[in-house]
């Protein structure tokens, strides 16, 4: 009897300790941060947007905030949020593929790429509708290169 | 015993006959297509609509690259990776060679001009709903983009799926007339109908598969693992996806969902495509989207 609860504490002791290993994420903080950095630039866009459509009135005030908001989400040094091993394959939550850190990535020059964009918007925003209109779309372009090329289907 | 060995032989040949009659591939009626005139500047649209770019040029194709049909994009599978080819004008690299029945047969019936049986990568499955004038169209339009000189490469297949002959079988078992959606459709509704479930082929990824790869059409654009990868395709049925008609709409237009996120892998090619569409065609296929089956 004593023999048989044992194994039954052992297996228990087991069985937590395999379902704690498959709950961990080592990287979860990084995931959330650079998670929140891109919901953080989606509300920016989600400032410019509906003036760029035409759904919302142009505000040169709140479109120059929002694209210095952007610029300085895209330049942040965020380079101690993709430690190798923080991908999809390995964590449920992450959504970022393999690719990034495979042989061959081209993220630095997508990322590049963004800040680039960015930039041009901060110029622009504020210089009336069609000046926003023509700096926003290649900020959605550099969006969109990313996602495709590194960003897992949800 | 003889005898015993002479009636099996004959039920052998009896059974491979059998097995060729249902699984040889079945090319169209050539009256089909017969006297259709085609019409270039609507082809252009079939092309967008059928998102033939997509899968046929580079993954990071731009602008006018999107033209350049060279093939030689991979797409994993439980069955092995399958690699887009050339579909370029290119005579013999490409479909340069090719007929407006050559293409008909292809995308209505996934036969070769050679008569054999292409994997159902090749969304057949959904381009055998196409219109023969639409499909007239579009072999004018491709006549008119550039060639490339690249060769396709084999798709890297293993037994048994390499036997195409299995094909037939999985075309008898999948391949199916009329519409997925029925009951009454406003116009509206049925042009998206017709631009989702006959040229844009949602279904080859939303719908899940089954086994044997085939979509289960009981959980019409309900969403599905992602074959040979990680994470799933969403579900975009009503019960799931609760943008707006105009949320689905821009989305297909900008790839920027309501909240500003944008579209990723696959469907960025898919927004490239859709982004040529007009914006009549992508308001249908949102009003479609409405009309599909709720699936939790």
């Amino acid at each position: 009897m004593k023999r048989i609860l044992l194994g039954a504490a052992v297996g228990t002791a087991l069985f937590a300790g395999m379902s704690f290993a498959d709950d961990a994420n080592p990287y979860e903080m990084q995931i959330e941060a650079r998670q929140g950095i891109m919901a953080y630039r989606a509300l920016q866009m989600g400032v410019l947007g509906p003036m760029v459509k035409g759904e919302a009135e142009y505000n040169a005030e709140a479109a120059q905030k929002a694209a210095n908001a952007l610029l300085a989400a895209s330049t942040l040094d965020a380079s101690m949020l993709w430690p190798k091993g923080s991908d999809s394959d390995a964590i449920e939550e992450s959504d970022a593929l393999p690719a990034i850190w495979a042989e061959g990535s081209d993220i630095g020059a997508k990322g590049k790429a963004m800040v680039e964009a960015a930039t041009a918007l901060q110029a622009a925003a504020g210089g009336g509708l069609d000046s926003l209109k023509a700096a926003f779309g290649p900020v959605g372009g550099a969006c969109g290169d990313c996602h495709k090329a590194y960003r897992e289907p949800r | 015993m003889r005898r015993i060995l002479i009636a099996l032989a004959l039920l052998a040949v009896l059974g491979l006959g059998l097995f060729w009659a249902a699984t040889r591939p079945r090319p169209i009626d050539p009256d089909l297509i017969a006297g259709l005139v085609p019409d270039v500047a609507h082809g252009e649209q079939v092309f967008w609509a059928a998102g033939c770019a997509g899968c046929h040029a580079d993954v990071d194709a731009k602008g006018g690259e999107k033209l350049i049909l060279r093939g030689g994009q991979r797409f994993p599978s439980p069955f092995g990776t399958f690699l887009a080819p050339n579909i370029s004008n290119d005579q013999t690299a490409g479909i340069g060679a090719w007929s407006a029945l050559d293409l008909a047969n292809a995308m209505l019936r996934g036969v070769s001009p050679e008569g054999a049986h292409y994997y159902p990568v090749f969304p057949y499955g959904t381009y055998s709903r196409a219109r023969p004038q639409d499909i007239v169209d579009l072999r004018a339009f491709l006549a008119t983009l550039p060639s490339d000189p690249t060769p396709s490469q084999p798709h890297e297949v293993g037994f048994p799926f390499n036997i195409r002959l299995g094909l037939g079988l999985w075309k008898l078992l999948y391949l199916r007339d009329g519409w997925v959606v029925s009951g009454d459709l406003t116009a509206k509704e049925d042009q998206g109908r017709y631009l989702v479930e006959a040229l844009g082929h949602c279904g080859e990824c939303h719908t899940p598969r089954d086994a044997l790869g085939g979509p289960d059409l009981t959980r019409w654009l309900a969403g599905g693992p992602v074959p040979g990868g990680t994470g799933r395709f969403p579900n975009i049925t009503p019960g799931k996806l609760d943008w707006s008609e105009a949320d689905i709409a821009e989305y297909l237009k900008s790839g920027f969902t309501p909240d500003y996120d944008s579209a990723g892998g696959h469907m960025a090619l898919v927004v490239e495509n859709t982004a040529n569409l007009s914006d009549d065609d992508r308001a249908a296929m949102a009003a479609y989207l409405k009309k599909v089956a709720p699936q939790p």
